[in-house]
């Protein structure tokens, strides 16, 4: 017979191995289900994992990393913080669309000034759009005691309402010729998100990814602040009793992942997609939530899990075009990752022990 | 004497890195009262699940009434006359006295017919109890009953009871010590676990010490002094702390009129609380579990705030502070629960030190962390207070009860506060460490600090304290020295039996 035995500490060996675990479960398991699909597995596994890298067309994927990478990380650094303190926005998704919304908005309506401040302007208004939608769910939870997770999911499909009434309405371009969706901020300089160096898909999004990183670790591991943070999702009791607000920390929380993810939708609709769309979201805002536990919770790990995952999208997309393979069967494939990943974690506080049966 | 009801020879039991019980034999003769007694971790718990059926010996028998005896599991031992009393209720609190009777039977009979033989147990033993009451709306000592009742319904041979006073004021161990009396002249055997020596001393024919998992000798509690079975169960002479004749200075903490509405649905409010202490003085509170010890500390901690003036440290109002600007003005608290409350299990020790100690040893600055200067802090707690742990790296929760409360009073004492609330210091912790955290306690006290203890040891109190109070219902008595007080007024000061009758045998 099989036992768990609780560890005295957490193991820090597993920690860091059980992603790296993970990773590979699902390469043999994505890969039977891949078999099962009739196509090799060995070769699918080969075009999700290689061939962005190190393919004949890599020159043309690797800039896609950074761009795919970077709101997965901005996004996901913001849920970590929640997500250590026992605070769960789901919500990342509707967040991102409202940012890039109300990022989109400002540069629209300077729209065709040119000025150095417009782009700076639009950051700042994703940054509060995001802040804002994710304000809704921190306020009601902290007067009302209302779930965060259900609030911030459902605030998604409000805002995906918005998304599609903006490219209907208010922020459609007047010379579409009457097809929904707003001007091409692509073609309009000061509201560009250009790639900083052409050709590396290195825009102001990445910068602020990582940016985030190196905040996020500085606030876990330097300041009061994250170790109120931790301590909180920890010990609730303990925290309280060390004098942390838990109000302030939810709205701290939940503010700063809402203003992220603000910042990442602007970031995308400024420029890789360039235009507010019906379905501008692709999400981003869902898939961050793996990446933040791919990561650990961990900054640095949040930066790796990132590239992973976005090597598994575009990886994925190859393999769609290439071999055929169902998009139904990269998202099982995506989502086998943090399956395992969250079973594999039981390593860290328990070990596997093979018992004897007590004789009576 | 006749042949023994049950004969243990020779239980073994090891767990990973630690033998809970090693070679123990000992016999349980008929209509016996015998107690086990023992520090914590001295195997008790871990014998009587043998004899319950929880735990399997790795080695040894057991024989009852001259048959091999090996329960596989508690239904059997119940099947073979063994009851037991545990010192947590298994009781739900939304279920009446005789559906939670029934729940634990094998085959209830009708709902009537149960209540009727819950009564008339009940009125043979002394122990009046209604079983249509919701058990939420009991008192501990109503609630022991439940549980008594529920034993003594399968007629048992041998009837253990785990520290079943723990939880009991005075007038209220004295009618259960009655039941058990009437028991015992019935023959029914109990045995009966507990440190407290001097009920051991009224009540026991026969005692088992236990020491480290083996038995380390036998006595007959009326005949040996309480200090020589302490003695034993400690293997070594006592130190009782040291207190010096103290001056009290100007009055430190002022509470008057604090009242508080219960902060959760099985809380207790607390109802007007006034009490004074000054500098230089321990002020002992006793009371039964659950009367206000967890909301009175809070009240003190920051946790629960009140009105302004409700709480005063040195005449300045601080009901409406946090726990951070309390520390600041030296108003220091260590809770009752270690793992959760007063630290935080999966951290380690060094960022447990920060929780509490960040404002007083200046451990941040504009938010930003010291980590060399916090590490120094918790090897100072470590190295003051003899914690066992190889180092401020380990996480809280690896170190035992005893060594984790070591650190939590030391992480406050070592922060020199003028005001000191400490919940439980010694609880679950052994006899030496006790007497050092109490020497800790009362060294502070000589320094000049006020010092509120809640606890429910009321030897401890007895020990340490200059004055005592009592919580009952969420009451504070009026505060009284404590030279001089006996047990009885202590008992009424508690409660006197909680409105339990007395019985009549």
């Amino acid at each position: 017979m099989i036992v768990l035995e609780k560890r005295p500490q957490p193991s820090q060996a597993w920690s860091m191995a059980t992603p790296a675990v993970a990773v590979l479960a699902t390469m043999v398991f994505g890969g039977v289900l891949f078999a099962a699909l009739g196509k090799n597995p060995i070769e699918a596994i080969q075009t999700i994992f290689w061939e962005p890298l190190f393919g004949e067309h890599a020159s043309y994927y690797r800039p896609q990393l950074l761009i795919k990478g970077a709101p997965l990380v901005l996004i996901a650094i913001g849920l970590s913080l929640g997500f250590k303190a026992g605070i769960w926005n789901i919500g990342a998704e509707g967040q991102y669309i409202m940012g890039a919304i109300v990022g989109a908005g400002v540069g629209l309506a300077f729209y065709p000034l040119e000025a150095w401040y417009i782009f700076p302007l639009m950051i700042m208004g994703g940054a509060l759009g995001g802040w804002f939608w994710a304000m809704i769910p921190a306020l009601l939870k902290v007067k009302f005691g209302t779930n965060e997770i259900l609030v911030s999911l459902m605030l998604v499909y409000v805002a995906e309402q918005l998304l599609a009434s903006m490219s209907l309405g208010l922020l459609k371009n007047p010379q579409g010729y009457g097809f929904p969706g707003s001007r091409n901020l692509q073609s309009y300089d000061s509201a560009h998100n250009a790639e900083l160096f052409a050709g590396t898909g290195m825009h102001w999004g990445v910068v602020a990814a990582l940016i985030a990183v190196i905040f996020a670790y500085v606030l876990l591991n330097r300041h009061m602040l994250g170790f109120h943070i931790r301590l909180t999702g920890e010990a609730p009791r303990a925290a309280k009793f060390a004098g942390v607000h838990p109000s302030r920390l939810i709205l701290f929380c939940l503010g700063t992942s809402g203003m992220l993810a603000g910042l990442a939708g602007l970031f995308e609709v400024a420029g890789p997609a360039g235009q507010i769309t019906i379905d501008f979201n692709v999400g981003y805002g869902f898939t961050a939530i793996i990446v933040a536990f791919l990561g650990r919770l961990h900054p640095v790990g949040i930066l790796l899990a990132g590239g992973v995952m976005a090597l598994t999208y575009i990886g994925g997309d190859i393999a769609q075009s290439k071999l055929g393979l169902p998009a139904s069967a990269i998202q099982v494939f995506q989502g086998m990752l943090l399956f395992f990943l969250l079973a594999l974690d039981l390593l860290t506080n328990y070990r596997i022990r093979a018992a004897r049966k007590e004789v009576a | 004497m006749t042949a023994p009801l049950l004969s243990l020879q020779g239980l073994t039991k090891a767990y990973p890195g630690v033998i809970a019980n090693n070679n123990v034999s000992f016999d349980i003769g008929e209509g016996e009262v015998h107690a086990l007694l023992g520090e914590n971790g001295a195997g008790k718990s871990t014998l009587v699940k043998m004899i319950y059926g929880l735990v399997k010996p790795d080695s040894g028998t057991m024989l009852l009434r001259g048959q091999p005896f090996a329960p596989a599991e508690p239904r059997a031992a119940r099947a073979d006359g063994i009851a037991m009393v545990f010192q947590h209720f298994s009781l739900f609190d939304a279920l009446n006295v005789a559906e939670n009777i029934a729940l634990g039977m094998e085959n209830p009979p009708a709902m009537n017919d149960l209540a009727a033989r819950i009564r008339e147990v009940s009125e043979n033993y002394g122990l009046p109890l209604d079983p249509f009451r919701t058990v939420g709306d009991l008192s501990a000592g109503e609630r022991q009953r439940v549980e008594i009742i529920r034993c003594l319904l399968q007629d048992p041979k041998l009837l253990i009871m785990d520290e079943p006073t723990s939880v009991l004021t005075p007038q209220e161990v004295e009618i259960l010590f009655e039941t058990l009396q009437k028991l015992r002249s019935e023959g029914t055997s109990i045995l009966y676990i507990s440190h407290k020596l001097e009920e051991i001393r009224t009540l026991c024919d026969h005692a088992t010490i236990l020491r480290l998992g083996e038995n380390v000798g036998e006595c007959t509690p009326a005949e040996t002094s309480a200090r020589e079975m302490a003695e034993l169960m400690v293997g070594s002479t006592l130190q009782t702390p040291e207190r010096s004749g103290r001056e009290f200075g100007e009055v430190a903490l002022d509470i008057s009129g604090l009242s508080v509405p219960s902060p959760s649905e099985f809380g207790t409010a607390l109802k007007n609380l006034h009490l004074v202490v000054r500098k230089g003085e321990v002020l002992g509170v006793g009371g039964v579990a659950g009367n206000g010890q967890d909301e009175l500390l809070g009240v003190l901690s920051g946790e629960i705030l009140t009105a302004a003036d409700a709480v005063k440290k040195d005449g300045q109002p601080v009901g409406r502070m946090g726990p951070t600007a309390r520390r600041k003005l030296g108003l220091l608290t260590a809770p009752e629960e270690r793992l959760g409350h007063a630290a935080a299990p999966d951290m380690s020790l060094t960022e447990n030190a920060l929780l509490t100690g960040s404002v007083r040893e200046g451990l941040e600055s504009n938010g930003f962390l010291k980590w060399g200067l916090t590490q120094n802090f918790a090897e100072r707690i470590i190295e003051a207070f003899d914690v066992r742990t190889p180092g401020p790296d380990n996480a809280a929760r690896s170190l035992s009860g005893g060594n984790l409360q070591k650190f939590v009073i030391g992480r406050e004492v070592l922060q020199d506060p003028d005001v000191l609330v400490v919940n439980q210091p010694t609880w679950g912790v052994d006899a030496a460490a006790a007497a050092s955290i109490r020497q800790a306690i009362l060294d502070l006290a000589a320094k000049g600090a006020a010092i509120v203890c809640i606890s429910q040891d009321l030897d401890e109190l007895m020990e340490i304290s200059d004055s005592f109070a009592a919580l009952n219902e969420g009451r504070l008595s009026a505060p009284r020295e404590t030279t001089g007080l006996t047990v009885e007024e202590i008992g009424l000061m508690m409660g006197g039996a909680h409105g339990m009758e007395v019985a009549h045998v």
